[in-house]
């Protein structure tokens, strides 16, 4: 049994521009099925469907078409049972200004059913360094702070899938590094985790399985290492002073002046420099590099630029 | 406590910890109106036989108390979470809509008669209370604060702005609550306004709570009774509904 099964899933949305009665399609005909015990990345630009994707898993929007079930339970028809399994951390910093770290957690446990959490409530607070914190009341917390009280919240039931919606947005390095020891001790435990982040370095870090999606669809799907191993393999990166010719520029990943070229072999490499050089620039610190998730990533995106997609009447 | 005691639980306990503001402040507010309109009117007005103004108007008081803090629990509570959000918590939830729908009203039964108890005991200082049928008090007081903590739990869940939901309150509930008998016996009124007033289920709401504390009402509280019991079931009914179908709270 898969713990998260998406099967033919769409969603349409009102179009917010465009005629009256629009629709803007955020997702087309989805189908995945993550297993038990893995920890899944699921990658995408902005808007390519990523958390309407986790809303219609999590219940809060539903699908147009197609099924949706966490471990057997289907999100809509066994609403209760699929919640029971599934602790979502929101993507959104939100909070309840009226109570205690610890008065939250013992509410949301209060939801689930469970009843005497202290225990459990103890170990989660310990494991996100947020032990010091508990009698705090939820507006004093940072941003930091209030992200892990979050992730408490979802995991308060113990759930045997855990989904994150972009964690580690916009918080320092320290939380990162506490968070994804705890969420990787709770998948060694058995625990399937479900993320979506806009770190390429952290789902390659820590996914073994990831699944690229865009404008609704999904584009890629392999092992981490199955992806790497199919991009090109290096990377020439350098510097330059000023602007490439437009046909080496459309070939590169230009970010000010540094230059990254996706490339197989030295000859490659050396043609590179070579039309650099023709063009009347020089590159300097120059260096060879392996190849990242991120290049697979912006490959992956650009290979797909084509496919038409969105407003329909 | 687990499942829909928890909502409850924390519902109560939300507008327990602002109580200054939930339970003192309106406390306060019916008892200005108490001392300035009994204080005018006392001499002026006459309602039932051998029945002060100022006795006449406590219950009706307490009642509007009772009413618009009910009210006011389920709807700042709900506009609240959505506006900052925090709905997610509960969304997220294996609760269902009737669960929801029992935690929310009973918050706002619950609030409403807290209120209504606080009045009391302050009017007490003031002037005697009797409590001639004390279980068409306690009928018409959960009926009555169940039916605006539906109507606010329906206002919460359509209003998307605080504004929106303010506007109810002063557009709807306010004149309703205000022109339902809480001053004055509809007796007194030209016969027009009599006939106008008949169409308010506020006028049947603090009728018949008041039948619970003298013995005597504009109508009998058996037809208050079935008016304000048919009104709980229909917005019952479109409340139930909306939280079934996720109404601006589910995509």
């Amino acid at each position: 049994m898969s713990a998260i099964s998406f099967q033919s899933v769409s969603k349409a949305y009102p179009s917010p521009r465009g005629p009256k009665g629009s629709t803007f399609l955020a997702l087309d005909g989805v189908s995945l099925d993550i297993e038990e015990g893995e920890f899944f990345g699921l990658l995408g630009p902005n808007g390519a469907g990523k958390t309407t994707m986790i809303s219609i898993l999590a219940g809060l929007t539903r699908a147009n078409s197609g099924s949706v079930s966490v471990l057997g339970s289907d999100v809509q028809k066994d609403f209760a049972a699929a919640r029971r399994k599934l602790g979502v951390v929101p993507q959104e910093l939100v909070f309840d200004p009226f109570f205690n770290v610890r008065e939250a957690l013992r509410i949301q446990s209060g939801y689930f059913g469970v009843k005497n959490n202290d225990a459990w409530i103890d170990e989660l607070l310990e494991s996100l360094g947020l032990a010091d914190k508990a009698h705090a009341n939820m507006r004093q917390l940072s941003g930091g702070m209030k992200r892990r009280v979050l992730v408490a919240q979802a995991l308060v039931h113990k759930p045997p899938v855990i989904v994150l919606d972009e964690p580690t947005a916009g918080v320092d390095v320290e939380l990162r590094q506490t968070l994804w020891q705890f969420i990787a001790k709770l998948n060694k435990q058995g625990s399937t985790v479900l993320l979506t982040t806009h770190y390429l370095e952290e789902a390659e870090a820590l996914c073994g399985r990831i699944a690229m999606l865009k404008t609704g669809r999904i584009v890629a799907l392999d092992r981490t290492s199955e992806l790497l191993k199919a991009a090109s393999s290096n990377v020439l990166r350098f510097k330059v002073d000023s602007e490439l010719p437009k046909a080496l520029a459309d070939r590169a990943r230009i970010t000010g002046r540094i230059v990254q070229f996706p490339a197989h072999d030295a000859l490659e490499i050396e043609r590179y420099l070579a039309a650099v050089r023709e063009a009347g620039l020089s590159a300097h610190d120059v260096e060879i590099r392996k190849a990242d998730l991120e290049d697979v990533f912006l490959d992956v995106m650009t290979q797909n630029k084509d496919s038409v997609h969105g407003v329909s009447a | 406590m687990t499942g829909w005691k928890a909502l409850l639980y924390k519902e109560v306990l939300r507008f327990w910890r602002v109580a200054f503001q939930t339970i003192a402040g309106p406390v306060l507010t019916a008892m200005l109106y108490l001392l300035i309109f009994g204080h005018a009117l006392e001499a002026h007005v006459k309602v039932y036989d051998q029945v002060s103004y100022t006795a006449f108007l406590v219950p009706g008081l307490a009642m509007m108390s009772v009413l618009q803090n009910a009210f006011a629990n389920s709807s700042s509570s709900l506009i609240m979470s959505k506006v900052m959000g925090n709905l997610v918590f509960l969304l997220l939830t294996p609760l269902s809509y009737m669960h929801w729908f029992v935690a929310y009203v009973g918050a706002a039964v619950i609030r409403g008669l807290v209120v209504g108890i606080g009045v009391f005991a302050v009017s007490a200082f003031f002037t005697d209370i009797s409590f001639v049928a004390p279980l068409w008090i306690l009928a018409f007081s959960v009926m009555g604060a169940a039916l605006m903590g539906t109507l606010g739990l329906i206002a919460g869940l359509w209003a998307e702005k605080f504004d929106q939901l303010a506007a109810f309150q002063n557009f709807v509930v306010m004149p309703m609550t205000f022109l339902s008998g809480v001053f004055y016996s509809i007796h007194s009124l030209p016969a027009f306004w009599q006939g106008v007033s008949h169409f308010n289920p506020f006028f049947y709401m603090i009728d018949g709570f008041r039948y619970g504390f003298f013995g005597a009402s504009d109508v009998s509280p058996w037809l208050s009774l079935g008016v304000v019991g048919l009104a709980l079931l229909a917005v019952s009914a479109i409340g139930i509904q909306l939280l079934r179908t996720g109404y601006k709270i589910r995509s």
